[in-house]
Order: C-alpha cells, then structure tokens, then sequence
C-alpha cells in the first residue's frame, strides 16, 4: 500500500468522522431544549395551570385553561379551512400531473409554504381585523388556515400518486368514471397517509405564534367566541416570557411544556402510524 | 385518440377541484396586492427613502428601515454560513454513511428539532442562551473588544445570540432539504464510483457534485427561513433599531419589528410602513423560495427527464 493510497483512506475516515461531529452538534440543542422545558415545566405546573385562567399581575397562580382552549379552538378553525380546501387543491394536481397547472399550482403551494408567518398575519389583519375594527379568534383561525392548506395539498397530492395506477385503471376498466374511482377506490387507499399529514400540520401550526399576534391578539379572560379575541398558548407564552415578573416566567414555562408535548405528542404519533401503514403495505 | 369518454360528472370534478386549487394561487397574489395596497401611503410618503435612511422614529414620523434590513441580513447570513457546512455534514451523514439501523432514528431526531415551535426557542433562548452569551461576553478579554465585532455593551441580548437561535432553527430544515436532493442521486453515480476503487469519502465526493445545484437550492431555502423568522429572534436580539458590525450589541430585524410595534402602532403612517416592511419580506422571501425550488426540482426531475426525452423524440417521429 502507498502513501497515496493510506491517505486517502485516512481522509475518508476523517471526513466520516466530521459528518458524524454534525449529526452530534446538531442535536446537542434539542437535548438542551427538551431538558430546560421539561425541568423548568413540571415545576411550575399544577393542576390550577389546567383549570384557572391568568391572574393579574402581583397575584400568584393562575392558569392558562383559557389559552389551551384557545389553542384548540384556533387550530380547529384553521383546520376547517384548510382541509377541504388543500385536499380538494391536492386531488387536482394529483390528477393534472405533469401538466402546466398542475405544476403552478404546487409552486404556488412551495412559495405559500415559505411565506414568513408574521406576513401571513399581515395580510389577514388588513383582510379580516381591520375592517370590523376588532381582533376575533376567526381571523386567528383564517391565519392558520393559511398556513395549514399548502402543507396539506402538498401530502394529498403526494399521497393520492403513492397509490399504485392500477387501482385506478382496474376501476376505469370497470366502467367508473375518474370522478367515481377517486372518491371510491384512490381517495380511501390514500387517507390514512392524508390523515397522518393533516395531523403533523395541524401539529405545526399549534406552535405559530407570529399569525396570531394581530389577529387572534389575546385575552386574559375565558372566552370561547368567536367574535372576540382568544388568549392561545404560544402568544400567552411569549407575553409571559417579556415581562419581567418571576412569576409569570414559571408559568411561561409551564405553557411551553404543554406546548411542547402537544406538538410533540402529534406529530411522534402520526409518524409512527406512517410508519406502521408503510410497513402493512409493504406486507401485502 | 378518437371517441375519448368524457362525462359531465368528471367535468364538474376537475373544474371543482381546479377552483380550490386557484384559491391556492390566487393566495399567494392577494397577499401581494394587499400588502402593496396597505403600504402605499409610505410608498408615497418616503419613495425610496424608507429603505435608505436609519432613522426609525414613528412618534415624530421618520421612518428608516435600513437598521431592519442590516439586521434581517446579517443574522440571517451569518446563522447559514454555519447552519450550512452542519447541514450538508449531517444530510451527508444520514444518506450516505450511516449505518441502516441509525437511519430512522436520526431522521425521527432531526425531524423532531424542527417541530419544535419558535416560542419554545424564544423561551430557552431568553433564559439559557442569552445568560450564556453573556457569560462569554463578560469573560472576553477588553483588547479584543476594541475590534468592531466585539464591542457594545455586555448584557447577552444581541445580534450572536439572535444568529446562534437562527442557526439551530434552520439546520433540521436545510439538512432534510439536502437530504432528499442526495436521496435524488441515481445509484449508479455512486456505483461507478466504487467500481474505480474509490474510497467512501470520495464517493460522497461525486454524490455531492452530482447534487451541487439541489444543495444550492437547499441552502437558500434556509436562507428564506431564517429571513422570516419571527418570535425566537424578536426575543433575544435585544431590538434596537441601531446598524452596527457588532455580534454583541443588540440589533433589530424586519420581522421583529413588525411583531412588537404592530398593535401599538403609533398612527396610520406606522401601520404603512410596518406593512411595507412586510410587503419587502414578502418578496424577498418569493424570490427566495421560487429560484431555489426550481433549482431543486430541475435536480430532483433530472432523471425522469433523462429517460423521458428519448420517448419524447420517438412520439414527434411518429407523429
């Protein structure tokens, strides 16, 4: 063996070893994050934190029971919004694919989904807040929403072309219409993908905290109107995180840990339920 | 084709679908139009002005955005130029090197860093990582404080700390973008390579090459992120709107200043040109998105587009 040859080799391994430091840099700050949220979190919550609403400031407790409410009632409108309409946008690229619309249509989806959340905010207080000169948890809602229908047309259409041709074909030979074979045959085997995507999108928007910052705004009472503001967690996490009371700083990390586990819990269980159907369709 | 089946029901269906679909594209305008429209008063107002001026006085109506784009770039270039290398090295990593059995796993943990929402990053970020960068600045030593970098006061909120968030925040989304581009190399590329006797490394090495412009793309994808990002930087960069080199002193950015002055808008001119600054962020963050999504499609249809062309050719013989 030459010279030429060992260090060739030996720059492999070096370089194997330096792709290997990253992968450890990397995840060095999700062990940090998880560690503090979760050491700073359970402390500081209690049973008061899912049944109390905030207290004002210099007395102790309280709760965020409004902000997790508004959380899930925020989340349920955008999902209302943009299910139907990213799947519905999904199924035409899917069944347009390779042509010239199809593909503006999921550029489109590309550029929404980079779009700065606080911009999307933006544009929904000028469309939905200014005008009735009020901050209602709708508009929260039509912010996520926003947010939400790119990721979901985008898992539709992936999904929907995961489907093997000759579902479809075996349908069309038997006389459906395309129409038919989607809702009946193509559309059922791709769902529980399409489901699995609905929930890690539902699962990222719950930590948005930009959109809502002018339009959804807050609330420090319990309110569950739609006409009105809504307190959501990340925003009463953020307001608790500035301000300069020890207190609230406790609290602010009792509502990342819910936070966090939310989001988390979501989006491990729809990836392993991903994995679980792959797995079966592998099977058969 | 002669005698095609069309039926009045799947005609209803593709249009159906198609309008939901327009939605999708028709968003992406109104956002435009909008923010244009709602920025127009400061467009008037200051012309080119707002974006070469520092003064950012809403009470007495000057409004220089400048600070705010100085800031947005150089926390943003300097969170890619080392979210990057980390990125590359870990997509490398995971497609390339790592044993099968590790493969999902670190794909799970990467996946799961970037579902952390901004606020939690915000929150460590106020409370472990700007007491930590302090530390460091209080510990730097006064002759190296005289370089431009290093000056400014000693209270943790600042432009490093805002960069360090930037860089934990964008490296699951650039390496899993680089991840599926290298997934998008043909085996045979690598293949060949071996069979000339090269090392792992060096088989990377044309894995990479093959997949230069789809990292490229994966790269300012990043870059588009880190622009837009909000909640985690407007908490510990310290938000004064004051340019300087200095990674210690506190600096501002155009997101941040759009999510902390919005609802305490001073008057009709502050909202317009907080919405112009968002009309900037829109665009920039368009044209981010769209040149690198062409590049990384170009990459990822290259084979397809390789076998196609040949059909392609025969089909226009035929025809």
């Amino acid at each position: 063996m030459n010279l030429r040859t060992v260090r060739r080799k030996y720059t492999s391994h070096l370089m194997s070893g330096l792709c290997l430091f990253a992968v450890l840099i990397s995840l060095v700050p999700l062990g940090f994050i998880l560690f503090f949220v979760i050491s700073q979190g359970i402390s500081s919550l209690n049973l008061d934190f899912f049944t109390h609403v905030q207290r004002p400031v210099g007395e102790m407790g309280g709760g965020m029971s409004n902000s997790i409410v508004g959380t899930l009632i925020v989340c349920a409108l955008g999902g209302l919004f943009a299910i139907p309409t990213g799947m519905l946008a999904g199924i035409f690229v899917a069944q347009n694919a390779g042509s010239m619309r199809a593909n503006m249509v999921r550029f489109a989806a590309d550029v929404l989904n980079g779009i700065p959340s606080i911009v999307i905010g933006l544009f929904v207080y000028a469309i939905a807040v200014s005008p009735f000169k009020q901050f209602t948890a709708l508009a929260g809602g039509v912010a996520l929403g926003i947010m939400m229908i790119p990721l979901i047309a985008r898992t539709t259409e992936e999904m929907v072309l995961m489907v093997p041709g000759s579902l479809l074909e075996g349908s069309l030979a038997l006389g459906a219409t395309r129409a038919y074979a989607m809702f009946t045959v193509v559309l059922p085997a791709a769902m529980p993908g399409i489901i699995t995507g609905i929930v890690l999108a539902l699962a990222r928007i719950a930590g948005e905290t930009a959109p809502l910052l002018f339009t959804a705004f807050n609330n420090q009472f319990w309110s569950t109107s739609l006409t009105q503001p809504i307190s959501t967690l990340t925003v009463q996490v953020y307001n608790y995180a500035t301000a300069p009371y020890d207190d609230w700083h406790r609290q602010a990390w009792a509502g990342a840990l819910v936070l966090i586990t939310l989001v988390l819990t979501c989006s491990v269980l729809a990836r392993f339920a991903t994995r679980r159907l792959e797995r079966m369709q592998i099977g058969r | 084709m002669t005698g095609k089946k069309t039926s009045v029901g799947d005609f209803l269906f593709n249009t159906g679908t198609g309008v939901f679909a327009l939605v999708l594209v028709l968003l992406v305008a109104a956002i435009g139009v909008v923010l244009c429209i709602q920025s127009m008063p400061t467009i008037r107002e200051f012309g080119l002005n707002f974006w070469r001026t520092q003064v950012w006085d809403p009470v007495s109506g000057e409004f220089g955005a400048l600070p705010f784009i100085w800031g947005t770039l150089y926390s943003s270039f300097i969170a890619i130029l080392i979210a990057a290398p980390i990125s590359i090295g870990v997509a490398i990593f995971i497609s390339e090197l790592c044993p099968n059995s590790l493969k999902q796993p670190l794909v799970f943990l990467t996946e799961l860093l970037a579902t952390v929402p901004s606020i939690v990053y915000g929150l460590w970020g106020v409370f472990v990582l700007v007491p930590a960068v302090r530390t460091v600045q209080m510990w730097f030593p006064d002759w190296l404080r005289t370089v431009p970098f290093f000056s400014g006061p000693r209270n943790g909120v600042s432009m490093l700390s805002a960069s360090l968030i930037l860089t934990i925040m964008v490296i699951p989304f650039t390496s899993s973008v680089a991840r599926e581009v290298l997934k998008a190399v043909p085996m045979a590329q690598r293949e060949t390579a071996y069979a000339l006797g090269a090392t792992r490394w060096e088989v990377t090495r044309v894995a990479l090459h093959y997949a230069r412009v789809g990292i490229v793309g994966a790269i300012m994808l990043g870059l588009g992120r880190a622009f837009g990002e909000t909640m985690a930087v407007t908490m510990v960069i310290g938000n004064n709107p004051k340019m300087s080199l200095s990674l210690f002193a506190p600096q501002y950015t155009m997101a941040a200043v759009i999510a902390n002055e919005f609802t305490e808008a001073a008057n009709d001119l502050h909202v317009s040109a907080l919405i112009e600054i968002g009309l900037v962020l829109f665009i920039v963050t368009f044209a981010i998105n769209a040149a690198s999504r062409m590049l990384i499609w170009g990459m990822t249809h290259q084979k397809r587009q390789t076998v196609a062309m040949p059909v392609k050719v025969v089909s226009e013989q035929a025809s």
